[in-house]
């Protein structure tokens, strides 16, 4: 049931970047989407009850096998950091594109901007 | 091994990075620097030639810690980014004078080989994304750089479609872990040959193709590359068109679909299919345009197809002899993606070569529209010298290198059957033909329009730059003439393909 709602919004951002019209809009519905994605990969690693991957003395003395088997997997939230690093970059990028583009068109309607065609 | 290989992601980094200390007034040693990085990487990358291995980051061993492998196909990408990234850099040291903040252009520059070198050297999926998306980032900026109207459209196309594709990527990337628990491409492969695919990997499959398939810009993913290809300037367009969408695109879904989740029946036809849409698709809407760079953008597309094809017909053919594969059959198939990648290297060549006459031309008329030259060829002699090989090049005119690859492709697809497709080929040359008959007839043939009397070539660095490419182009066909220079450079990278999913257990050897 959470990978069917992290899907859907995955599906939103989609639709929000393919089907609107203002420039704006559709960085917001790229990051909706990059977040969908993280959320999934964090859901990956994640599990009820769990504890935090860090090792103290108590959980050595209990043993190695039930430290496994009850911690939460480290690895996705290692990437998640690197890619929400990433998206940090790519829409500075964007917004900024964004800004430049309305100072030279006026508008954020990407029907008004095409001056490229064919 | 004799090359560390973080060598080659190192020295791009960190030159980028000291870059734009310069500011302003070292603009001079700022280039030379520059082109220095670009060199260097050149004759390290002939150094690695031949050689093959896996360096461990921090001396964390595979699976634990982040790889770089070295194998056949990475050297030759290696070489033919360096190639092009050195000559576009060296033709930029005149050419970017009329522009604005140099030093910055140079480090962004930098910053997209590094990500390439890194995409290409990596081993581990995850960081496979990572790099992809430096080259990525800076080259929605390089495309961007001249801040006017068109180019700024052109790089928010290319940005949201670009961003599209990447997220699409991290998304496959995420399914592949949680269902294989490795983000080594080794182990991953390993994993996927005992278990084979279930639904989860088969969906990271479909969204690994659309999102590679968008960086490469195939058929029904082309939308943003006439737009972008065109609005950069002409040392971008040759690097984006000649090895940008290569190495982001058909490297790496190359990679992912024969050495991580090993080729089938229908993943080699869908790669055949869209070759053969993109060649043909390309070539037609080429043909009715009339600016210089966009026709050459449109060309890239219908050129990308055929290195697709090559591979895709190669991957078929294996996929449907299966295990007990014949000799005879592994024969066809190594011929086929021989094909693929000799013309990825080819195309890289001759399309930089194309770019950078194209920006010559431009600087020197301030025009892309074909129908307002004419009779340039007395004007600029070097650069039509340098076209027209270029273009009798990608023609396939015998001996320059197209002919070539194009002639193995045909060989390879009669051979295993596909008599359709060879004819395909054909056609699809002789439509480039037309459009490249067209480019020497509006430019460099005909009356010379009043306003260019007094136009003069730009000498210099971009000279240098260009007869190095046109060299390049009429001697690459010895590259599957000579056998020992086949033998040493492409037939290690094919091998890699065809040995499919035993790629985890060479890796895990090196």
């Amino acid at each position: 049931m959470p990978y069917a709602l992290c899907f859907l919004l995955f599906m939103i951002g989609l639709y929000c970047a393919v089907v609107k019209k203002n420039m704006v809009k559709i960085v917001i519905g790229i990051m909706v989407m990059e977040y969908a994605v993280n959320l999934f990969l964090i859901m990956l690693g994640y599990r009820f009850g769990g504890v935090a991957p860090i090792i103290d003395k108590g959980q050595l003395e209990a043993g190695m096998e039930q430290f496994i088997s009850s911690s939460v997997d480290p690895l996705p939230q290692a990437l998640v950091l690197t890619a929400i690093v990433i998206s940090l970059g790519s829409l500075a990028l964007m917004i900024s594109i964004c800004i430049r583009t309305y100072e030279k068109y006026g508008t954020f309607d990407i029907t008004q901007i095409r001056r490229l065609k064919g | 091994m004799s090359i560390p290989l973080p060598v080659f992601i190192a020295i791009p980094l960190v030159t980028a990075f000291v870059l734009p200390i310069f500011g302003k007034k070292g603009k001079d040693a700022a280039t030379v620097l520059a082109n220095l990085a670009t060199i260097s990487l050149l004759v390290l990358a002939v150094a690695s030639i031949g050689q093959s291995g896996v360096y461990e980051i921090g001396k964390w061993s595979i699976p634990l810690g982040i790889n770089l492998v070295l194998d056949g196909l990475s050297s030759l990408l290696l070489l033919a980014i360096s190639v092009v990234a050195s000559a576009a850099m060296l033709f930029s040291a005149r050419y970017m004078e009329q522009y604005t903040a140099k030093a910055k252009y140079l480090s962004l520059f930098l910053l997209m080989v590094a990500g390439m070198n890194g995409v290409v050297l990596s081993g581990d999926i995850f960081n496979l994304f990572v790099f992809l998306e430096i080259a990525s980032l800076a080259s929605y900026a390089l495309v961007g750089f001249g801040c006017e109207h068109e180019e700024l459209e052109a790089s928010f196309k290319y940005m949201v479609l670009g961003s599209i594709g990447s997220i699409f990527i991290l998304f496959a990337v995420a399914l592949v872990y949680g269902n294989t628990g490795s983000l080594n491409m080794a182990y991953i492969g390993k994993a996927i040959r005992d278990s084979g695919l279930n639904a989860g990997l088969s969906f990271a499959m479909a969204l690994f193709v659309v999102g590679f398939g968008l960086k490469a810009a195939l058929m029904p993913f082309h939308a943003w590359l006439p737009d972008a290809h065109p609005s950069a300037p002409a040392p971008i367009s040759a690097m984006l068109s000649g090895i940008l969408i290569k190495t982001l695109g058909i490297y790496a879904l190359a990679r992912v679909v024969f050495n991580v989740f090993g080729v089938s029946v229908s993943i080699g036809w869908l790669l055949v299919v869209l070759g053969l849409l993109s060649m043909v698709a390309g070539a037609f809407l080429a043909i009715g345009q009339g600016d210089f760079k966009r026709l050459l953008a449109y060309s890239s597309i219908s050129q990308i197809g055929y290195v697709v094809l090559g591979i895709g017909l190669g991957g078929l053919i294996l996929a449907r002899a299966g295990n007990n594969i014949s000799t005879e059959q592994l024969g066809w198939a190594s011929l086929a993606i021989l094909g693929g990648l000799f013309h990825l290297v080819n195309h890289a060549v001759y399309k930089s070569l194309l770019f950078l006459t194209s920006g010559s031309v431009q600087m020197s008329t301030g025009t892309r529209q074909l129908k307002q030259m004419g009779g340039l060829a007395e004007k600029l002699p070097f650069t039509r010298a340098t076209c027209t090989l270029a273009s009798a090049s990608i023609v396939g005119i015998p001996p320059f290198s197209g002919f070539w690859s194009k002639l193995i492709l045909v060989v390879a697809a009669v051979q295993a059957g596909f008599y359709w497709i060879a004819a395909i080929i054909v056609f699809v040359s002789l439509c480039t033909l037309i459009m490249y008959l067209k480019v020497q007839r509006y430019v460099f043939l005909g009356e010379l329009p009043e306003n260019l009397q007094q136009i003069k070539e730009n000498r210099g660095s971009m000279l240098v730059a260009m007869v190095f490419l046109a060299c390049l182009c009429a001697l690459m066909g010895l590259l599957v003439l000579v056998p020992c220079l086949k033998q040493s450079i492409l037939e290690p990278a094919v091998k890699v393909l065809t040995d499919g999913l035993e790629y985890s257990a060479i890796v895990m050897k090196m």
